[in-house]
């Protein structure tokens, strides 16, 4: 059967007839969506896809982290010990550090990507709302969370900056370099440092917030919460959540507090 | 002398034969157009309601050509939207009994034998189609756990055959068909054009060649030719003002069709509907229906005494009079819609009416909350109940809601043949802007099934056979400018008046009036008192209206002027047929002709015709008759007692 | 009762609009918000003025023409509710209530309130039916569909197409409203051998029309007047991945 697919002009087409015509169609947006071939990567839902990803690595990684740091209440030896291991996965199989360094090498990935579809996933909404409401917008939906995720973002960035420096190059830490893991962390959150500490613990709370929704977000992202599943999903994000931040709340704090030494 | 008398007029186009035969036999004479001349004939179609919308998807489907136009910002929002109930199908899945020759025979008894028999039987035999061609097309009607459709009986029917899809069937519907439509405009067959309205028909030799439409946003007057045109227009309610069409339904289109020759059939046949939420104060710009279907469950009362101002839950049960159980004990609360309606209002002319005003019944659902729970009503009612708590600021699970009846669908509207063509050639008119199928009165859940069966499968043959003979070739230029000019200088005339009233405040007097005259009881004093005042109120009208702003701009005191213009003249024809019909029938009740119980009373003797009234700008109208036969369905006086 | 309302005026879409203000007096709770908007109206013509341009149709919620912002909320506060069904009673005597027309890039404003929502009609052309010419199908029973099925599919249907969820999202989003009608059709035996194509093509007509991408605020479900739920977004990421 033939389809009429005549192209769509300026004039509207009139039958037979030859009367002048008021013509003033809008050009249309493209309709051709179906042919469109975007990729996956620039369209909204696969910038989506790639943030729900990278944040499942990274909150892989971070339950991972979080169980290693947890070793600092067996004692300097255990924890120093852990550390050592750290750099030793795969060996002799495979050359000193290069399981760590493969894991760094994903997680600074997933980190950048990460970023990128936050970054142009924000610019596509401004785009979206050129003009903005007078009446400040209510939010009527639940969820403190939320808001956060895009400035909770940046300052969480700005903490691993400050962390890596400081626990992982030592670049700012007081033992310096040269120090054992342990006593960078028992010299990084003494008393006397409380700052720091504090800024440690507003990040990490800023974690957990970010994790609550990205969590749920990512599982409704890749298609996987909705229908029965949404409460016992944003049950897990929210559990999960928590627990991550007391894990990782117990280590500084212990330490301020003089638990451990 | 309102009106003159002229020829009888004929369907000449419904073939000889049994009626069971009679579509098969149409469908199988109707010419074809070969498949590759479709494309270079072109069909307008105005409105994409039910019928509007399937009629250009499946035009444009087959491959003609097709414009289509809506007022709305999108063909989505027509006013089919808003049927609650369902729609009929003789599909007897229960397998209760029904079938095509009883949906038939329900209906033209329904209309109180003032509708075409052969029509009818088409309706009924093709409403099997269209529940195939919904579910086809996904329309989720609710299903049992078996898994297969579930059906309700619905206002006056005893058998279950009632599709419906919780209490928005006619959004589904229509969503079936807006989607069939979109398909179609994305692959080019259908050009949409929204937010355009049709101002003027334009007749080029004797046939409808093409539309005058005003583009909404900018103020254009724009002219579509074409080789026939489809008026989906809906009814004409809102000539009462307070009805339940939406706020933008008019009769300018039909109206105009009828200024250039198109028969206008049974104006005054006119729906009220029996569960309407009643009005609340001066400035009600409309009335909510309530579904029907809220009748199977609901019951109606009103206090024994009159005056009671007794909270409802404070009179007890032997000082309620639940009238239609006691009235109608067969169909109690079911009885057909014009009963009902007429019940509601007699009780509450004898002062026993609840709510402001006096204006009310209830409708009370705590004897079904008390056998079926609370919970199973919440499933089959829930989103009526929320829609009457937003509105009211009441709670219908604790306290009787209140209803009464309102204007809901027009039965008449423009004469078209079986064809579905008007006495114009080339005009074509679907769905309830045509007068055809339901007589004086509709049964509910059968206007979704009309317009659905005259857009997807009757209009799509017959409209065929009457493109076959084209295309027709140029359209008169003067027809052209005549339609055109005529439209802009109505607009200036408009605009220019500059008044002291604006046209909502006119439409409202012309609204009540037609309420109080011609609404649900009809009188030959009443009438001509309305026929009276509605010239000086339109002259007044057009001396004194105030309309601001410009022609060339989204100017919607503009769109509404134009139609209010009209809704005088309408409302006019309406008055003249009401009186000339002096006998009652279906929804036209004539106090002068009722019987000992106070029921409709036919005169089948003089009035067993289909009125054809024809537009004379001088004179009043002249009146053809179209005689009704019934060869199967004997004629007898309605009872539901 | 007497507002003050604050409306957005603004004469046609290259016009740069601002925010103007009125006095309504007696209004009474039982009015509508539209019948409250058609009283002003009145008097901005008797005046000589220009009433305020708004949508609306049906005024019974089903029909998705109306809407508005309302103090910031798409519809107004009240939950499930179309601006046309929200009533005076809602407000209090004094009241200062701002009226805003639905802001998003790809809704542009025609005339004050009114909006051009075409981008909607666009999304359902690339793909929001079943493909079924009138006349061949097959008997409606022919086919079972689960109750559940069919229920969901219904609630995902009853989307009016009004837009509030693009208002409301702070990314103006249509996620909602587009993964409303790829969950309803897709959950359907009906709709499968489209399923994959249709996700596919809507998605991407979406993102061409210049929405913003949906970050799961949930604000869009929050303001829905038929409460579509958000796990039919989770349903349209579901199609959409599988479609690639």
């Amino acid at each position: 059967m033939i389809r009429n697919v005549d192209a769509v002009t300026a004039t509207i087409e009139r039958g037979a007839a030859t009367a002048p015509v008021a013509s003033h169609e809008q050009p249309r947006p493209p309709t051709a969506a179906r042919n469109h071939k975007g990729g996956f990567f620039r369209s909204s839902n696969g910038k989506k896809v790639v943030m729900a990803v990278t944040g499942a690595v990274m909150v892989l990684y971070l339950i991972a982290h979080m169980a290693g740091n947890l070793k600092i209440f067996f004692g300097a030896a255990d924890f120093n010990e852990y550390a050592a291991f750290l750099r030793e996965i795969g060996h002799p199989l495979v050359p000193h550090r290069t399981v760590l360094t493969l894991v760094e090498v994903v997680l600074s990935v997933s980190v950048v990507l990460h970023m990128w579809s936050a970054v142009s996933l924000a610019r596509r909404a401004a785009k979206a709302r050129p003009v903005k409401y007078a009446a400040r917008p209510k939010s009527q939906a639940s969820g403190y969370a939320v808001k956060t995720m895009r400035y909770g973002g940046v300052i969480i960035l700005l903490f691993i900056i400050w962390h890596l420096l400081d626990l992982t190059f030592a670049a700012v830490n007081p033992a310096g370099p040269n120090g054992e893991p342990y006593q960078r962390m028992v010299e990084g959150f003494a008393p006397g440092r409380w700052p720091v500490t504090l800024f440690y613990v507003v990040a990490l709370l800023l974690v957990g917030l970010h994790l609550r929704h990205g969590l749920w977000s990512a599982f409704q992202t890749l298609g996987l919460a909705g229908g029965r599943r949404e409460r016992p999903v944003k049950l897990a994000a929210a559990g999960l959540s928590a627990l991550l931040v007391l894990g990782f709340l117990s280590v500084p704090l212990s330490i301020t507090i003089g638990l451990v030494k | 002398m309102t009106h003159t008398v002229g020829e009888p007029i004929r369907d000449t186009k419904t073939p000889e034969g049994p009626i069971e035969e009679r579509w098969s036999k149409r469908r199988f004479s109707a010419k074809l157009v070969n498949p590759a001349n479709k494309r270079k004939l072109h069909v307008i179609v105005v409105g994409t309601g039910l019928a509007g919308g399937s009629a250009a998807a499946t035009l444009g489907e087959l491959g003609y050509k097709v414009t289509s136009f809506c007022y709305q910002d999108s063909p989505r929002r027509a006013h089919s939207i808003a049927a609650q109930g369902g729609i009929n199908a003789a599909k007897n899945y229960r397998g209760d009994g029904d079938s095509i020759y009883r949906l038939f025979y329900d209906t033209v008894k329904g209309g109180d034998f003032r509708a075409r028999e052969s029509n009818v039987y088409r309706l009924a035999e093709v409403s099997v189609n269209i529940i195939d061609q919904a579910v086809a097309q996904g329309v989720p009607f609710a299903r049992e756990y078996g898994g297969l459709l579930d059906t309700r009986s619905f206002g006056g029917a005893q058998v279950s055959r009632t599709f419906y899809a919780r209490g928005q069937t006619g959004q589904q519907l229509l969503l079936g068909a807006y989607q069939a439509l979109e398909r179609q405009i994305a692959a080019g067959t259908v050009t949409m054009h929204a937010r355009h309205e049709m101002l003027d028909l334009i007749v080029s030799d004797g046939r409808a060649r093409g539309v005058v439409v005003r583009d909404m946003v900018t103020g254009e007057i724009e002219t579509h030719l074409a080789d026939a045109v489809v008026l989906a227009t809906g009814g004409y309610g809102n000539v009462f003002f307070l009805s339940t069409n939406a706020k933008g339904c008019n009769t300018t289109a039909i109206w105009r069709a009828h200024q250039r020759g198109a028969y206008f059939g049974n104006p005054c046949y006119t729906q009220i509907h029996p569960t309407c939420i009643p009005v609340s104060g001066e400035y009600q710009s409309k009335l909510t229906l309530m579904s029907e279907s809220l009748r199977n469950d609901g019951r109606v009362w009103v206090p024994v005494k009159a005056g009671d101002t007794r909270e409802p839950g404070d009179i007890p049960e032997a000082e309620r009079d639940y009238y239609l159980e006691r009235i109608y004990p067969a169909f109690g609360n079911l009885v057909p819609r014009d009963i009902a309606s007429r019940a509601a209002k007699n009780v509450c002319d004898e002062g026993r009416g609840v709510g402001p005003g006096g204006l009310g019944v209830y409708l009370d659902f705590a004897d079904a909350i008390a056998r079926l729970g609370r919970d199973a009503v919440e499933k089959k009612y829930g989103n009526l109940f929320e829609m009457y708590e937003r509105i009211t600021g009441e709670d219908p699970y604790s306290r009787p809601m209140r209803i009464y009846p309102a204007v809901h669908y027009t039965m008449g509207g423009l004469w078209v043949d079986y064809d579905l063509q008007s006495t114009i050639p080339g005009l074509f008119v679907v769905g309830e802007a045509n007068f055809s199928d339901h007589g004086a009165n509709r049964l509910g859940a059968s206007a979704l099934m009309q317009g659905l069966a005259d857009g997807y499968f009757v209009l799509p043959t017959t409209l065929g056979d009457y493109l076959a003979g084209g295309p027709y070739g140029e359209v008169d230029q003067e027809a052209v400018a005549e339609a055109e000019n005529g439209v802009r200088n109505k607009i200036q005339k408009l605009l220019s008046v500059n008044g002291t009233r604006t046209a909502d405040s006119y439409h409202r007097e012309l609204g009540k009036l037609m309420w109080d005259y011609c609404g649900m009881e009809r009188t030959e004093e009443s009438l001509r008192k309305a026929l009276a005042r509605i010239p000086e109120l339109r002259a007044e009208f057009w001396q004194n209206v105030k309309v601001s702003g410009q022609a060339e701009e989204l100017n919607q005191a503009l769109e509404r002027a134009g139609r209010v213009a009209d809704f005088f003249d309408l409302a006019e024809l309406m008055c003249i047929d009401a009186l000339h019909r002096s006998e009652s029938c279906g929804g036209h009740f004539r106090a002068e002709s009722q019987d000992a119980d106070g029921e409709a009373l036919r005169d089948d003797e003089d009035f067993a015709y289909v009125a054809a009234w024809e537009y004379r700008p001088e004179g009043g109208p002249v009146l053809h008759r179209e005689d009704l036969k019934y060869e199967y369905v004997k004629m007898t006086q309605r009872s539901y007692k | 009762m007497n507002l003050t309302l604050k409306v957005w005026r603004q004469d046609g879409p290259s016009d740069q609009g601002r925010m103007v203000t009125y006095e309504v007096k007696d209004v009474s709770p039982d009015m509508s918000f539209l019948e409250m908007l058609d009283v002003l109206n009145e008097r901005l013509i008797l005046e000589g003025g220009d009433p305020v341009a708004f949508d609306h149709d049906c005024r019974e919620g089903i029909c998705g023409m109306c809407g508005m912002v309302i103090n910031g909320v798409a519809h107004g506060e009240q939950r499930a509710t179309t601006t046309c069904q929200l009533h005076m009673r809602h407000f209090k005597d004094g009241d200062t209530v701002t009226i805003e027309p639905w802001r998003a890039a790809p809704f542009p404003v025609v005339k004050d309130l009114v909006v051009d929502r075409s981008a909607f009609d666009r999304i359902i052309q690339a793909g929001g039916f079943i493909s079924v010419p009138a006349g061949s199908a097959p008997d409606a029973h022919a086919i079972p569909v689960k109750k559940d099925d069919a229920d969901s599919a219904f609630d995902a249907a009853t989307c009016i197409g009004c837009g509030a969820c693009v208002a409301a999202c702070p990314n103006g989003s249509a996620s909602l409203f587009t993964a409303a009608k790829i969950t309803h059709l897709g959950l359907l035996p009906q709709g499968q051998p489209e399923r994959d194509k249709r996700a596919k093509a809507m998605v991407d007509q979406m993102d061409l029309e210049g929405f913003g991408g949906c970050t799961n605020t949930g604000e869009c479900t929050a303001v829905c007047p038929k409460g579509i739920p958000l796990s039919t977004i989770a349903q349209m990421n579901r199609d959409y991945l599988k479609s690639k």
